[in-house]
């Protein structure tokens, strides 16, 4: 767990007695890095806003090594870029600091699973970068546009329902929900859409 | 003090842009109000009886400043030959305007030529000298020493040349022309120090307000902070009223820091609905999750649907409050806005609402109705109730 501030810290550790291991604590870039090459935990938690450069630049400096490494970004911050932008740094999901301690412990699994873990916030984001018109001959489907299940998803996880009510709502599978949220983190990650990028710039992510 | 009527009129400027020449003419002209014509006209006269005119609009160009922008950078070399071309035409002017015999003399003239061109020079460093807060590199110094000092010298050598070609060295009865001569050149050497320490105390002035201001919004920050804490530790035995003031002090300082020039509510239905949703949750002690994708106009039709809105928040708050927060979702695309409201209570049957609560159905559906919207209840699956609102032809 990583994050600069010790009462939040303990405060974290209480409500994931139980859940979660907590293998270590980390308060700076620097030692957050380190401890994590040191420690290789499942899950990294990983506060947005962070001494010396950000959780952005957590992920960097473990990615050169250990670039399987899953992170969920865990902030107070409402601020649209920053968390584009620690998403397209490379962590698996976006929680703000409100969240329960079973929705947390359920969200670190899931990031343990490999799935992505969006919140209903982090979900209007999406919606918001990839609405709007491209330059067509600027478009690759692959990557710049969301299909139309992948938005239903998304507006479903910003109405504040969960993956299961979301399947059982569409009537797909939970799987299939999941398999649609990873499709939406993967092209949040790799799409070159304006919107993205110019947050990604702005927080130095690109040279 | 007399209070310059600078306020009210614009700011002396040149305009090279549409000026005949440098625009000098026409930057008095709408500094003083007046006819461009009449000033040209006036400069045209001086100009002929002994190139007087001629030596003032020069001045006149070099102490004017041109509108921020106007000049090009890095065109030091071109500015160089235009200023040696320049020189050169006035040179041939006046030596003709000597030939002709439209001329006082030469114990005039020339001092007051050289006068002119230092002065110039003077007041032309005064403009661009950089504040004294900030250290200019040597360089700049070295040029800016040498030009004021080689303006000095003309001004100077122009009194002194003047005084010796009129006699006045020798004889006392040229005593008084000679201390207003030195008197002029004095004024025109000090000018633009007083200037410059008049223009520096305003920029001091704009730092302290600045300052002043930044200690504002550092105290109100710290008052409004402070008060929610001292508040909380007040009522800590009551953890709803301890999160709803959290919640509320979180709002303020969010929209503090991240979105300082957001949108009022009276302009923005992302806006209203944030602000109803804080309403409600004021009111009940319950969480409200907004989360607001694209934006729309307020207009009739809109502000229906906050009511609406406001209407089905109260509703879930006070029905659904204790099963965990409310969530807000609100689209607006392609002239349509799309809200949903849902909580996680234990749900209820629309259509067994008693007749005497007229909430849902007046305040509700009827409203969404009479706007060309649609209202639709559900039960969520997972437990409780989704309100959906819809409303078509909004401008987004």
């Amino acid at each position: 767990m990583i994050d600069d501030h010790v009462i939040f810290r303990r405060g974290v550790r209480a409500e994931l007695e139980g859940r979660v291991t907590i293998l270590g604590e980390a308060g700076s870039v620097e030692e957050g890095a380190r401890t994590v090459l040191a420690l290789r935990p499942d899950v990294v938690l990983l506060d947005v806003h962070l001494p010396g450069g950000g959780g952005v630049e957590v992920i960097r400096r473990v990615a050169s090594t250990r670039p399987a490494q899953r992170f969920l970004a865990l902030s107070v911050s409402d601020a649209a870029e920053d968390v584009i932008a620690v998403i397209r740094a490379g962590a698996r999901g976006y929680v703000t600091k409100t969240i329960g301690g079973e929705e947390l412990a359920d969200a670190i699994r899931r990031v343990h699973g490999g799935d992505a873990v969006f919140s209903p916030r982090l979900a209007g984001f999406v919606l918001d970068a990839f609405a709007g018109t491209m330059e067509p001959a600027a478009i690759d489907p692959e990557l710049d546009l969301l299909t139309a299940r992948e938005r239903e998803v998304l507006r479903h996880l910003a109405r504040g329902y969960l993956y299961k009510e979301i399947a059982h709502r569409l009537g797909i599978s939970a799987k299939t929900v999941e398999a649609h949220v990873s499709a939406v983190l993967r092209k949040l990650q790799l799409s070159n859409r304006h919107e993205l990028s110019r947050w990604a710039v702005e927080r130095k992510l690109v040279d | 003090m007399k209070v310059m009527s600078a306020a009210t009129a614009p700011a002396l400027r040149r305009d090279p842009a549409q000026g005949i020449a440098a625009g000098v003419c026409l930057g008095l002209a709408r500094r003083l109000g007046v006819d461009p014509l009449a000033v040209r006209l006036a400069f045209v006269v001086a100009a002929a009886a002994g190139g007087l005119g001629i030596v003032a609009y020069v001045i006149a160009w070099a102490a004017i400043p041109a509108p921020a922008g106007a000049a090009v950078p890095g065109a030091r070399r071109a500015r160089a030959q235009v200023a040696a071309g320049g020189g050169l035409l006035m040179l041939a002017l006046l030596l003709s305007l000597r030939e002709l015999g439209l001329w006082f003399s030469d114990a005039l003239v020339w001092p007051v030529v050289l006068a002119a061109v230092g002065g110039g020079l003077l007041w032309r460093q005064s403009r661009t000298s950089p504040l004294p807060s900030e250290s200019p590199p040597r360089a700049e110094v070295a040029a800016g020493v040498y030009r004021g000092g080689f303006g000095v010298a003309l001004v100077v050598g122009a009194g002194l040349l003047f005084l010796q070609t009129n006699g006045a060295l020798g004889p006392a009865r040229d005593v008084i022309l000679a201390v207003v001569v030195i008197t002029v050149a004095l004024a025109l050497v000090l000018a633009p120090l007083l200037w410059r320490l008049g223009r520096n105390l305003a920029e001091e002035r704009s730092e302290r307000i600045r300052s002043q201001e930044r200690a504002e919004l550092a105290a109100h920050l710290h008052d409004s902070v402070l008060q929610t804490l001292a508040l909380v530790q007040k009522r800590a035995d009551d953890p709803r009223a301890v999160a709803t003031l959290a919640r509320r002090q979180e709002r303020e300082l969010r929209a503090w820091l991240w979105d300082p020039g957001a949108p009022t509510p009276d302009a923005s239905l992302a806006a209203s609905l944030r602000a109803a949703a804080a309403d409600v949750e004021e009111a009940h002690g319950v969480p409200v999750e907004v989360v607001t994708v694209g934006d729309a106009h307020v207009d009739d039709g809109t502000i229906a649907l906050v009511a609406a809105v406001r209407e089905a928040l109260t509703n879930a708050a006070k029905f659904a409050g204790d099963a965990g927060p409310v969530a807000l979702y609100a689209e607006s695309a392609d002239d349509r806005v799309q809200v949903f409201v849902r909580d996680r209570g234990a749900g209820f049957d629309p259509a067994a609402i008693p007749g005497d609560r007229r909430g849902v159905r007046d305040s509700i559906i009827a409203r969404m109705a009479r706007h060309g919207g649609h209202a639709a209840i559900h039960p969520a699956p997972g437990g409780g109730t989704e309100v959906e609102l819809t409303l078509e032809n909004v401008s987004t």
